[in-house]
């Protein structure tokens, strides 16, 4: 294991692993249709955690959710969650006051720190915007230590963009690249209509000084290191964040094992070569 | 004062690599074109005679939907092509192209190609490569939206 991976293994929290802890939301926003943003107050007042890590949210039943929020905001605790299942549409209707259960944070996280120096890349597919957004905030924060910063960001259609004030902040920055793309428009909409790997070859980046961070479907990260493959950028320079069925959130379960690895443990955030068999090998 | 396009031609990551000859002639059937935001540039069903190279701009392809209107289903910008069908018999626009914001581009004479691509094989053989290309990108692109990506899976 290099240095670099050692850096990058999970940072645990002083929260119990298995134990819940009552966190009081204190603020709820719609961002779509079918996703909305909790902010919680930490019980103790603080929450450290790392860009691209996770919680398991609990009410009802237990979800892992990435924390969205600013890292170096460490007051309180946000959580941008799209409601698809049985927990999430329960968390959808809390208010102001109610109180969930949170363990976290678990898994690795990006390699912010490590990428001083390089251009970035981030690389956001639908609901993978908020596991990013934390390294966004930290890149932003340090912003003389990287060199250009790209945000390549895809959904389904223009209603479905988290973030839109956020997103135009950034976009009027000098110092940061801001596309973005939707697979699908009305003649209204004056932005981009593709696939997220079509704003690749429209960024500027010199892909030998590149670190890329890349949330989404499987499918549309595959496409996408394809073509940042095709560009330039090494393998080892690609992180993904994966997603798969995490209970426990400490690797003892086995529900999110893929190969030879856990999700929550040793994940989600992986450099390239590190699960690359996934991407290529089926039934795993 | 620019007297002919072959320098933006030779630049243009479409042409670029293409023999001094073939640029040549390909100057000969080049245009300087403008569209201000909002212009239609050819619509479904209309002749397909010329086909574009983005300079500059962002173009969205649409179609006509009864009922939803007009939809984009693609949009293309800077250093990119607009236009296949002038290549492909019956020579006719299957989509509408408007302007969305302020385009410059090279437009190229389709009917003044193909019979230089026919008269010589070796230009032919080299537009065909880099349009298939570019149909191969835009097919696999096509591919990934089919699958809704984006959808939820319904679990959580």
């Amino acid at each position: 294991m290099t240095a670099t991976e050692t850096d990058r293994t999970a940072v645990m929290n002083t929260f119990s692993d298995m134990m819940p802890e009552f966190f009081r939301i204190v603020r709820t926003q719609k961002n779509t249709h079918d996703t909305f943003t909790i902010e919680l107050e930490p019980p103790s007042k603080i929450f450290s955690f790392e860009p691209g890590q996770f919680n398991m949210l609990y009410h009802f039943g237990e979800v892992p959710i990435s924390i969205c929020g600013d890292p170096a905001d460490r007051g309180k605790l946000v959580h941008t969650i799209r409601a698809v299942g049985t927990v999430t549409r329960a968390l959808q209707k809390l208010k102001k006051g109610d109180a969930i259960g949170i363990r976290g944070p678990f898994g690795t996280h990006w390699p912010v720190n490590e990428s001083f120096g390089s251009d970035i890349m981030i690389i956001a597919g639908g609901i993978g915007l908020p596991p990013l957004r934390p390294s966004i905030y930290h890149i932003l924060a340090n912003r003389e230590k990287y060199g250009k910063v790209v945000l390549l960001y895809g959904t389904r259609t223009p209603e479905d963009i988290l973030y839109r004030k956020e997103l135009e902040l950034w976009r009027s920055r000098f110092d940061m690249e801001v596309h973005i793309t939707v697979d699908r428009a009305s003649s209204d909409w004056k932005g981009n209509v593709g696939v997220v790997t079509t704003l690749i070859p429209r960024s500027h980046f010199d892909p030998l000084n590149t670190v890329a961070m890349l949330v989404g479907p499987e499918i549309m990260m595959r496409f996408t290191v394809q073509e940042l493959q095709k560009r330039g950028v090494a393998a080892e320079n690609i992180y993904i964040s994966m997603e798969r069925n995490m209970k426990c959130g400490v690797g003892f379960c086995g529900h999110c094992q893929c190969g030879p690895t856990f999700i929550c443990k040793d994940g989600p955030v992986y450099p390239y070569p590190a699960i690359k068999d996934v991407f290529v090998k089926r039934e795993i | 004062m620019m007297e002919t396009l072959e320098p933006l031609l030779v630049e243009h990551p479409f042409l670029k690599g293409l023999d001094q000859k073939h640029i040549q002639l390909i100057t000969g059937c080049a245009s300087n074109v403008r569209f201000d935001s909002g212009q239609i540039i050819f619509r479904e069903g209309e002749e397909a005679d010329q086909f574009y190279i983005i300079r500059q701009g962002k173009v969205a392809l649409q179609i006509y939907t009864p009922g939803r209107g007009s939809i984009i289903i693609d949009t293309l910008t800077d250093g990119e092509v607009l236009g296949w069908s002038w290549l492909i018999p019956p020579y006719q626009w299957r989509f509408d192209a408007v302007a969305t914001e302020l385009t410059r581009a090279i437009a190229l004479d389709g009917k003044c190609l193909r019979n230089k691509c026919e008269a010589d094989h070796d230009l032919g053989y080299e537009l065909l490569k880099r349009f298939s290309s570019i149909v191969e990108s835009r097919l696999e692109s096509t591919r990934i939206r089919l699958l809704d990506i984006y959808d939820s899976n319904g679990n959580g």
